[in-house]
């Protein structure tokens, strides 16, 4: 049996979250032409209460899009299985914008790549910031996050696994020890 | 939950399960907004060579099919009947094998013969997809028929879509009548007893007989192309009874549910099985239609360019 160990409980993300909307802020100075835009699926959640977190600051709304990466993976050519795709929103242009990619957990750096390629064919953004609420390190690509909620090294049988109230009905993120 | 499979070839969708076609009709949602991007183009199937292997004339499928095929970045070769080796009498099988041997991963077929995709399915281990084989189904057509008739209602079960003209001859019938009994609709079919074939009551569905009736039982009307040669071939007496009897008309539609809706696969005889003011008119989806059957394609090319989903992990961890 894998054995899970709690990381941040949801007061602690709640405040990881308080945190990174105000670093978001000040990197971004303010919420002129800025953009969230959270990866399917947890990164969506996580966006929007980044976005009201921010709106709760400054007083102002910000928009929030979504994206799903699926069609954009790096081994999607590999025979196997097909991904099931979410959708995929933005809220505008994101021509000369400043766009704060969001997700749950930052690992090998694989998925923001294909993010970063989605990007680039629905506009031309001044900028793209990443922010996610964990990075467990391992990464294969050289991406590096702007804004993090919590550093986690791990080993390789170890996972992250960030729980959100609206998909899994309580908040959490807790690592998971898989027996060797 | 169970990973979800269409397995190699996508031959009709008369032994589809509900969970596979709503697995289909599910991915079209997503991808209809792929061709709404300003680049309308994914990385999807990048690397995938598609031919589509057309032995009958075709503008809407076979384009449909390209430009599905473009929007996933495969790269794709049309092959037709005319300038070809198929003209000098080359079997279907030796077509599809030389092709093979030229490394394809998919085949896109249009066969005058019915079964011909499942024939060529079963013989080389590209994936086939059937764009309308003979008499027998053209799936992906039955598939943005749903789909369109889903965004306008919400859901398939329980709806009354009746399908008018030559059932007896329409390939758009059967995968039509296979796809909607599976998702729970009423089907019914109305048209001349000599365009009916004589096992309709096997395929599940009731006959309407009189125009009117069926017009005022059902929510959507699906009305048949009338293949003009049906005339000389004896089937119906002329095409204006064709239309005085069977004829979808704006006045036969004022007897019509307030919200019904108006499909067709194309292309239409204005003036025969539908007058061009129902075509045009506000209850018409024939072009909502055309615009779905791309997003279906695309879904179809995707799932089945791959074997089973993945079930849905919590973390994102990469």
């Amino acid at each position: 049996m894998p054995s899970r160990s709690t990381l941040l409980d949801e007061r602690a993300i709640a405040r990881a979250l308080t945190r990174m909307a105000s670093e978001l802020l000040e990197q971004c100075h303010g919420t002129t032409d800025v953009i969230l835009v959270g990866i399917q699926r947890r990164g969506v959640e996580l966006a929007q209460r980044l976005a009201k977190l921010v709106e709760g600051l400054e007083g102002r709304p910000i928009p929030t899009g979504k994206l799903d990466i699926t069609l954009y993976r790096d081994d999607l050519q590999a025979v196997g299985p097909r991904p099931v795709i979410g959708e995929t929103h933005l809220p505008s242009d994101l021509d000369g914008r400043t766009v704060v990619i969001v997700d749950d957990v930052l690992y090998t750096g694989r998925t923001i790549r294909a993010a970063l390629d989605e990007l680039a064919d629905f506009g031309r953004p001044q900028r793209i910031l990443l922010c996610v609420l964990v990075d467990r390190g391992g990464r294969e690509l050289p991406i590096q996050p702007d804004i993090v909620g919590l550093r986690q090294s791990t080993g390789p049988r170890e996972r992250v696994d960030v729980l959100v109230q609206e998909l899994d009905g309580r908040d959490a993120v807790e690592l998971v020890r898989s027996d060797p | 939950m169970t990973p979800l499979s269409l397995g190699k070839d996508l031959v009709g969708l008369e032994h589809l399960s509900a969970e596979q076609l709503r697995l289909i009709l599910d991915t079209a949602e997503h991808f209809k907004e792929v061709s709404e991007r300003p680049i309308k183009k994914v990385p999807a199937l990048r690397g995938k060579t598609i031919v589509n292997l057309f032995f009958e004339a075709s503008t809407r499928t076979r384009i449909s099919f390209e430009f599905a095929e473009k929007r996933l970045s495969a790269d794709t070769v049309n092959v037709a009947t005319s300038g070809s080796s198929i003209s000098k009498g080359e079997t279907l099988v030796d077509t599809a094998r030389n092709l093979e041997a030229m490394r394809i991963d998919m085949v896109v077929i249009r066969h005058h013969a019915s079964g011909s995709a499942e024939f060529l399915g079963k013989r080389i281990g590209s994936n086939v997809i059937n764009a309308g084989d003979g008499k027998h189904e053209h799936p992906t057509q039955g598939l943005l028929d749903i789909l369109t008739l889903r965004d306008r209602f919400g859901k398939i079960e329980g709806l009354k879509v009746a399908i008018c003209g030559d059932v007896l001859h329409s390939r758009v019938a059967r995968s039509n009548i296979w796809g909607l009994k599976k998702l729970g609709a009423e089907v019914a079919v109305c048209g001349p007893h000599s365009l009916m074939p004589r096992s309709i009551g096997e395929l599940g569905v009731e006959m309407i007989p009189r125009i009117d009736d069926a017009i005022a039982w059902a929510d959507a009307l699906n009305v048949l192309r009338l293949q003009l040669e049906r005339m000389t071939s004896g089937f119906i007496p002329s095409l204006r009874e064709y239309n005085r009897v069977f004829g979808v008309t704006r006045e036969r539609l004022e007897r019509a549910k307030k919200d019904v809706v108006i499909m067709h696969p194309g292309p239409m005889n204005r003036g025969v099985e539908i007058d061009s003011d129902v075509a045009d008119g506000p209850f018409s989806l024939i072009l909502p239609q055309v615009t779905n059957g791309v997003a279906v394609r695309m879904a179809v090319l995707y799932l089945l360019a791959g074997g089973t989903p993945e079930p849905q992990q919590t973390g994102g961890n990469e």
